[in-house]
């Protein structure tokens, strides 16, 4: 059980501010997660022909320099970086599959926590405002971010469980809700070349997401699909590289409120997170109708 | 228009103060009204309360803000979030804005009013309260509604009234579709007469005749065989 | 014609373990009605539990305690973590969330009073709270439960604590039920439903659903009670470890955990039997989440489900459990299945020792019904002492175990106390088959 946020600047003049914005949303939500959190930023768009990835190990501390150096000569390219405490901010003039098969074979213990030409994904057990003080969150601009903290359910409480779980290149997934048969999809999911990290339902649902879109599915069409093949409850926020999507279950028993005003539109779990934003009290505020898909997007 | 007595602060003060206070008023004192700022979405604001105060809210408020409420007279000027008014035992507990799911949620009595739209499972496990919606209401609201009425003058979501009991719905807008056992009936000029009370008590301004009234066809009260497939 | 002079060939009348006659008059039943079969009292198969454990009396290594002046002391108290007015119960045996409505005056009456003799609490049901049991009951739970029947916050203000139910061993994911003949006046008019008719419940809570809404709610009755009453969160076992640490994240003061053995007064057979794992496993579930989360003795864990004599409350115990609840042992107490008034017992297509036909209203011995007449057959003063006798000999049968295991209170046992009889036991208890050092799954 969790607390899910998302924030999307429709005002260009805001986004230098993303990260002060959202910062108090996820700290906002930390009563209904302890565990662990975790913020998906985008900004600051990779070249054509580059990639953005994060990239975190599993255990003690990685060489970030000592990688950046024989990733580039492994594989003939330029390579940067920045490190932001456990994580590296990894910037590289090729296609993430290649990084991700160099990765394997010289560096298993390094994990891709997500991919793209926007997507910067910072998370970690703990609490949210040791996680926004940790990677300097709040000092960060871009368009727009999904964030969660995390109450563990039914499976560990460890970074690589946190949410936002990333599901393909620029996409990542948070959820508040608890799957019901998300077992036995994650065993054909894998059947079909998915693959998962840990016993995680949230995984599972980004797992799913990846797979529709692999197939060929826009995420409109991947999220309706989820409302025929994903049980349980829940209430998703989508982030992709030019916007969200906000999804509920058909019963809608997991809270999301919505707000929006011409510089923004917001998105969390209680009013609570988006009360402190400009124009919070005179903004326009719904909740978003059950089983219907919502996307906000630049044009 | 009541002389204010006391401004809180919920920036300076916590909730919890703020309830303690509202808590030990004396019965015998006149020094019944409050005005609460800034409430930025904080829960059980004025939950609890049990003598006659009046306490305007400026601003949105979380989760069950005025639950339980006896005596009271609770006003929001802005939305609310889940189960707002949840238990009401008597008084009064007016949302201006909108309120989130399980509205007036096992009311026992008294009156709710949404100037706005509820949620989803508006009058959810109602037991005797009164609630009456300015806009629309959500899924499965009067879910399992034993007792009270419930008015709302715009639509309701699918599944209204699903496994109702005693309940009387007055509906003025479309039915997305009816719950379990419950049907539409007549409107007779009694019920009528019961509805203008009610709206008026909102103080609404609203024609009787635009309304439909639903309630239990009784079929679940046995369990019985051939009813299975309602279950 | 085959020469058959014994009319008895046993190859001609053999059982079949699939079929047995129960399973067969079931069916039978089932195409007749067309709808589950109803009824009282908690699972009846036989499952792993208690029985399967026994304890390592003193020995070479270990000394016991005398009897009288060596005192094993019972006390234990619920609500340290938050609460400003913590219950203290002086015995650690509870009685357990059972329905005025389920149950008659008379019986709420008859445990309230006992309850308060030894210094222990009763519990409120699925009907809300009445006057008998709150002047009965010096320390009395009020359960919230998804139905919200007769819930008001005078009842919460005058209750010592508060429970939040969210579900029970007996039908963890399943809703309260009465059936008509129970729903006589008093009980519909405090559950604000009509006269006769069938409960239908709800099985979620109306205002919240999930352990992080849950964390709200709780803050909410808290405030309404200025933060007074501990609160407790009862659960079904099903997925005992993560449902202890949410609860714990939830904001508990205590976890009623019941296991599948858990009684009730009417629920479908097919939940009672084949929903919930039995209590030997959950006990262990619970605490080692408490401790994991380093709540043991903070965050207290009170266990129900098929308790029945101080041996089971010792080994509870033992696992790490800070008290023990009953409910169907106490009504057996009252006189639930004894051998008086055959014929009702009859009537009912029954007989002592098998009746569990709390459902029907048609208690024989007055104890699960409204009727009147029936009722006036559990005299509250006989059945008080009944009760109180019953627990008083639980808690010294509690206490010779323990005084064998050189324990100055019963809080002191621990699992090292045990041995267990048999595989399934010894995996689910985490204690080591007797005479091995061997925990399957563990060592």
């Amino acid at each position: 059980m969790c607390g899910i946020v998302g924030l999307f600047l429709k005002d260009q003049a805001l986004r230098p501010n993303l990260g002060a914005m959202v910062s108090p949303m996820l700290i906002g939500m930390g009563d209904r997660g302890r565990d662990s959190a975790g913020l998906a930023v985008y900004r600051d768009p990779a070249p054509p022909g580059s990639i953005k990835m994060t990239l975190r190990r599993v255990d003690g501390d990685e060489d970030w320099e000592n990688l950046k150096v024989e990733l580039a000569a492994g594989l003939g390219i330029s390579v940067s970086g920045t490190e932001f405490d456990d994580h590296l901010l990894l910037r590289a003039a090729t296609d993430a599959e290649t990084v991700r098969d160099w990765l394997k074979n010289n560096r298993p213990e390094v994990r891709v926590v997500g991919a793209g030409q926007k997507i910067e994904i910072f998370k970690k057990a703990g609490r949210p405002e040791d996680i926004v003080a940790r990677y300097g969150l709040d000092g960060l601009d871009g368009s727009h971010a999904v964030g969660h903290t995390r109450m563990a359910t039914e499976s560990a409480v460890t970074t690589q469980h946190s949410h936002p779980f990333s599901t393909g290149l620029d996409l990542c997934l948070v959820h508040n809700g608890s799957l019901s048969n998300h077992n036995r999809l994650r065993r054909w999911l894998m059947r079909h070349d998915i693959e998962f990290e840990t016993d995680n339902d949230t995984e599972v649902a980004a797992g799913y997401i990846t797979y529709r879109m692999r197939q060929g599915a826009t995420l409109e069409e991947a999220l309706e699909a989820a409302l025929v093949d994903l049980d349980g409850f829940y209430t998703f926020a989508v982030g992709t590289a030019d916007g969200f999507a906000v999804l509920r279950d058909p019963v809608a028993c997991k809270p999301a409120v919505m707000a929006e005003t011409d510089g923004w539109v917001a998105m969390a779990s209680e009013f609570r997170s988006i009360a402190h934003l400009p124009g919070a009290n005179d903004a326009h505020i719904w909740e978003p109708v059950p089983a219907t898909v919502y996307t906000w997007g630049h044009a | 228009m009541r002389d204010v007595v006391a401004n809180i602060d919920l920036s300076e003060t916590s909730v919890r103060d703020l309830n303690a206070r509202l808590h030990a008023v004396a019965p015998d004192t006149n020094d019944k009204s409050f005005s609460v700022l800034n409430p930025n979405g904080a829960h059980a604001i004025a939950a609890g309360l049990t003598e006659a105060l009046h306490v305007g809210i400026e601003g949105h408020v979380g989760y069950y803000c005025a639950g339980m409420n006896q005596e009271a007279v609770v006003e929001i000027h802005g939305n609310a979030g889940t189960g707002v008014a949840e238990n009401i035992m008597s008084g009064e507990v007016r949302v201006h804005g909108n309120a989130s799911q399980s509205a007036g949620a096992s009311g026992h009595g008294g009156l709710v009013v949404i100037g706005g739209d509820a949620s989803a499972r508006c009058g959810i496990s109602m037991k005797g309260v009164d609630i009456v919606v300015g806009g629309s209401v959500g899924h499965m609201s009067a879910f399992m509604a034993q007792a009270g009425y419930l008015v709302v003058r715009g639509d309701a979501g699918h599944d209204l009234g699903d496994s109702i009991y005693e309940a009387v719905l007055y509906i003025a807008g479309k039915v997305e579709s009816l719950g379990s056992d419950c049907v539409e009936k007549d409107m007779t000029d009694a019920h009528k007469a019961t509805l203008t009370h009610l709206l008026r008590r909102a103080g609404m301004d609203a024609d009787a005749n635009g309304f439909r009234r639903f309630g239990s066809a009784r079929t679940l009260y046995n369990f019985k065989i051939d009813n299975a497939g309602q279950y | 014609m085959p020469d058959n002079t014994d009319p008895k060939d046993p190859r001609l009348i053999r059982g079949s373990a699939s079929f047995p006659p129960d399973v067969i008059g079931e069916i039978q039943r089932a195409a007749r009605e067309g709808i589950y079969e109803i009824r009282g009292f908690g699972a009846k198969r036989h499952v792993p539990s208690f029985d399967d454990l026994v304890f390592l009396g003193a020995s070479m290594s270990r000394y016991p305690l005398e009897g009288y002046r060596e005192a094993c002391d019972t006390d234990v108290t619920i609500g340290g973590r938050f609460a400003k007015k913590p219950v203290e119960l002086k015995i650690p045996i509870t009685i357990a969330g059972m329905s005025f409505g389920a149950l008659g005056v008379n019986a709420k009456t008859s445990l309230g009073r006992a309850a308060t003799e030894m210094g222990t609490s009763t519990t409120t049901g699925d009907g809300g709270m009445t006057n008998e049991e709150r002047e009965a009951s010096a320390t009395l739970i009020y359960q919230v439960l998804p139905s919200r029947y007769g819930m008001n916050p005078d009842d919460l203000r005058r209750a010592d604590a508060i429970e939040v139910v969210v579900g029970q061993g007996a039908k963890p994911g399943g809703g309260g039920m009465l059936l008509g003949l129970k729903m006589n006046e008093r009980v519909a008019a405090m559950r604000t439903l009509p006269k006769d008719i069938d409960q239908r419940s709800a099985c979620r809570h109306p205002d919240w659903t999930g352990p992080d809404d849950l964390a709200i709610k709780i803050t909410e009755l808290r405030e309404i009670t200025d933060w007074e009453k501990p609160i407790y969160i009862k659960i079904g076992a099903s997925r005992t470890y993560y449902d202890t640490m949410l609860s714990i994240k939830a904001g508990a003061d205590a976890i009623v955990l019941d296991g599948m053995q858990g009684g009730t007064a009417a629920t479908q057979d097919v939940f009672i039997e084949h929903a919930g794992i039995p209590t030997l496993p959950a006990v262990r579930q619970a605490v080692e989440a408490l401790q994991e989360m380093d709540m043991h003795r903070t965050v207290r864990l009170i266990v129900s489900g098929g308790i029945r004599s101080g041996a089971d409350v010792a080994k509870a115990l033992a696992l790490g459990a800070d008290a023990v609840s009953i409910g169907t042992a106490a009504l057996i107490a009252l006189n639930c299945n004894a051998p008086i008034h055959v014929e009702d017992y009859a009537a009912l297509g029954t007989e002592p020792g098998s009746c569990h036909h709390c459902h029907t209203g048609r208690c024989p011995v007055g104890v699960a019904t409204q009727d009147p007449d029936l009722e006036a057959r559990l005299d509250v003063d006989a059945a008080t002492r009944r009760v109180r006798n019953y627990l008083a000999t639980m808690v010294l049968e509690a206490q010779t175990l323990a005084r064998a295991c050189g324990k100055s209170h019963l809080l002191n046992l621990e699992p090292e106390d045990l041995a267990a009889l048999t595989i399934e036991a010894a995996a689910m208890a985490g204690v080591p088959l007797a005479g091995t050092d061997w925990i399957p799954g563990k060592s």
